[in-house]
């Protein structure tokens, strides 16, 4: 009995320790974003600094538009995630719920795009958005990622669950199509809302390679995009503390919101693994 | 959306009249032959302007040699066969092979690792899965920059700390012998979560029954994990496994920001070499021949993937 509590508690203590590793990146994140830059251009060893300063923070926020940073990728992933969650839920519910012509070409095309990433698409798409002269604007970073298969597809998944009992109830009272999608569907989706809100947000914020693409002008990078121009940019005093404070800030909505919602998270993760 | 609405809330007082219920029904009929479409009408549309139609122009701009586009001269076949004789292409498919093989199995094994260990009722269980899977939150950018920081070969942490241990600073990033060994270490670090919670889902519905009477039949822990969990593991490690794959041959931006493909051309992966050849060297036409061979290496691996699940099921 005592033998395998203590082996309980000895692999507790492991998977605290590997658990540590695992965190010590993100702490090293904002310990250097508070140390003074005499202090991490050194060769010395600390795991705390010995005067912590929020000195990087100001001068990175006063020298970049961190902010406009901040707001422009606010503006993509709300609005990008708040339309593309509407589109997924409205294609969801058509692919779970009817059967009409075309039914299964739709299906299939939309499934092919899945090993499409954006990267082999990145030429033409780039070609596509400045034809229509969109480059520079937040609609480049917003419009191509709105089609979202995987949202599509957790969607319909999810919806298949909806009795059609229900639906044909709404039907019978006198509902339309859309009213009946928007009354009786809608409500039931609550926890496929928040899962597809969440990981829609986590992808957009995080996004890099196709805003790296389509944006120039310094004020209108979204803050990965931003934080990537920082790493050789001379004119920090301390750049390695100004780049640790955008870092930071960068990740902290998303680890906020992590917390609050770590059930939807997880499941949302899970979805697009099982697809 | 909302035309639709309104048009079906206009007619509705009329529709709810009892004294024509057949043409109550007829319309309504009509309205539900139509309906699927427009549900699916906005999906479709973006599909086909920022999906189908790049797709047609990446295959038209893999015959042309050009820089922009309309400007095109077609070449026929030509970047085809400038892709047989192209050394830096040879060196960025090894670089992608060695990669993915540093990296999925690594990242799979560590995550079954931690999800076996976490299904037991350990104390503190939930914080431990929720340290395990919090580096999944962050940028790939923020992972390259706090990484750089961190394997820094002058002030980063960790040869600070190996100093402090008396042994030799490392140049991780800056010497070609030690970079793609630390990018894989990098990605590995962000892909465990991923791996265990997939892992964690399919212990949860492996049937406690089995393992009581395995253990019953006195096998011992680890004869119960090879005889009667990893078996019924083997769709999801199926699964798993492909994805990694599609996902480490797809990974751009912590190697973008860490290393940019260097020291020399040592960790320039596919992706990358697409990236440089249409926006460092402007030769889209042939980033787009690029782009369509990495179309062709995964959709092998998406068809593997398809037949491995297939099988996997036929054996359960």
């Amino acid at each position: 009995m005592t033998t395998t509590r203590n082996r309980r508690w000895l692999l507790t203590a492991a998977l605290a320790a590997l658990a540590a590793i695992m965190i010590f990146p993100l702490y090293w994140m904002v310990v250097s974003a508070l140390t003074p830059g005499g202090q991490s251009q050194s060769r010395e060893f600390y795991l705390w600094p010995d005067e912590p300063t929020t000195a990087n923070f100001a001068e990175v926020f006063t020298t970049q538009p961190v902010w406009q940073w901040l707001t422009n990728s606010l503006l993509v992933a709300g609005a990008g995630t708040a339309l593309s969650v509407c589109v997924s839920l409205l294609a969801g519910y058509a692919l779970a719920k009817f059967r009409f012509r075309g039914r299964g070409l739709i299906y299939a095309a939309f499934l092919v795009t899945i090993m499409m990433p954006i990267q082999v698409t990145l030429v033409p798409a780039f070609l596509v958005v400045a034809r229509i002269g969109l480059v520079d604007s937040p609609w480049a970073v917003i419009l191509p990622t709105l089609f979202d298969v995987v949202g599509i597809f957790i969607a319909r998944q999810f919806m298949l669950g909806v009795p059609d009992p229900l639906l044909e109830a709404a039907r019978l009272d006198g509902a339309g199509e859309f009213r009946t999608f928007r009354s009786v569907v809608l409500p039931a989706c609550g926890p496929l809302i928040g899962v597809l809100v969440i990981l829609g947000f986590m992808t957009r914020w995080n996004d890099f390679l196709w805003p790296l693409v389509v944006l120039q002008g310094n004020e209108n990078l979204t803050v990965p995009v931003g934080l990537s121009t920082l790493t050789n940019n001379p004119a920090f005093s301390s750049p390695w503390g100004a780049v640790m404070a955008v870092a930071t800030v960068t990740v902290l909505p998303l680890l906020a919101v992590f917390l609050v919602f770590q059930r939807q998270f997880v499941q949302g993760i899970a979805n697009t693994g099982i697809k | 959306m909302s035309r639709s609405d309104d048009a079906i809330r206009v007619r509705e007082p009329a529709a709810a009249a009892p004294t024509h219920p057949s043409g109550h029904r007829r319309r309504a009929a009509g309205r539900r032959a139509v309906a699927p479409y427009l549900f699916i009408g906005p999906a479709a549309l973006l599909f086909l302007s920022f999906s189908l139609v790049p797709i047609v122009i990446a295959v038209t701009l893999s015959f042309q040699e050009t820089a922009t586009l309309g400007e095109g001269e077609w070449i026929g076949l030509d970047n085809l066969a400038t892709m047989t004789g192209d050394g830096l292409l040879r060196t960025a498919l090894v670089n992608t092979v060695v990669f993915t093989a540093g990296t999925v199995p690594t990242a799979m094994l560590a995550g079954l690792g931690l999800a076996v260990a976490l299904n037991r009722p350990l104390p503190g269980r939930s914080l431990l899965r929720a340290a395990f899977f919090v580096p999944m939150v962050a940028a790939g950018v923020v992972v390259g920059v706090v990484m750089s920081w961190i394997f820094n070969g002058d002030y980063g942490v960790l040869n600070n700390l190996l100093e402090v241990a008396g042994l030799d600073r490392v140049p991780w990033l800056t010497s070609p012998r030690f970079a793609m060994l630390t990018l894989v270490v990098v990605v590995v670090w962000t892909r465990i979560g991923f791996c265990m919670i997939i892992y964690l889902g399919a212990l949860q519905s492996v049937p406690s029954e089995l393992h009581e009477a395995a253990a019953i039949d006195g096998a011992s822990p680890w004869t119960r994990f090879r005889r009667v969990t990893w078996p019924l593991l083997g769709p999801t490690t199926s699964i798993l496994l492909i994805l990694n794959v599609v996902f480490s041959i797809q990974a751009f931006d912590v190697i973008y920001v860490m290393t940019g493909g260097g020291p020399g051309f040592s960790t320039t992966v596919l992706i990358q070499y697409i990236f440089r050849s249409a926006f460092a060297d402007a030769r889209m036409g042939y980033a787009s021949a690029l782009g369509l061979l990495l179309v062709a290496i995964l959709l092998v691996f998406t068809l593997l993937r398809h037949r491995a699940s297939r099988r996997a099921e036929e054996l359960l």
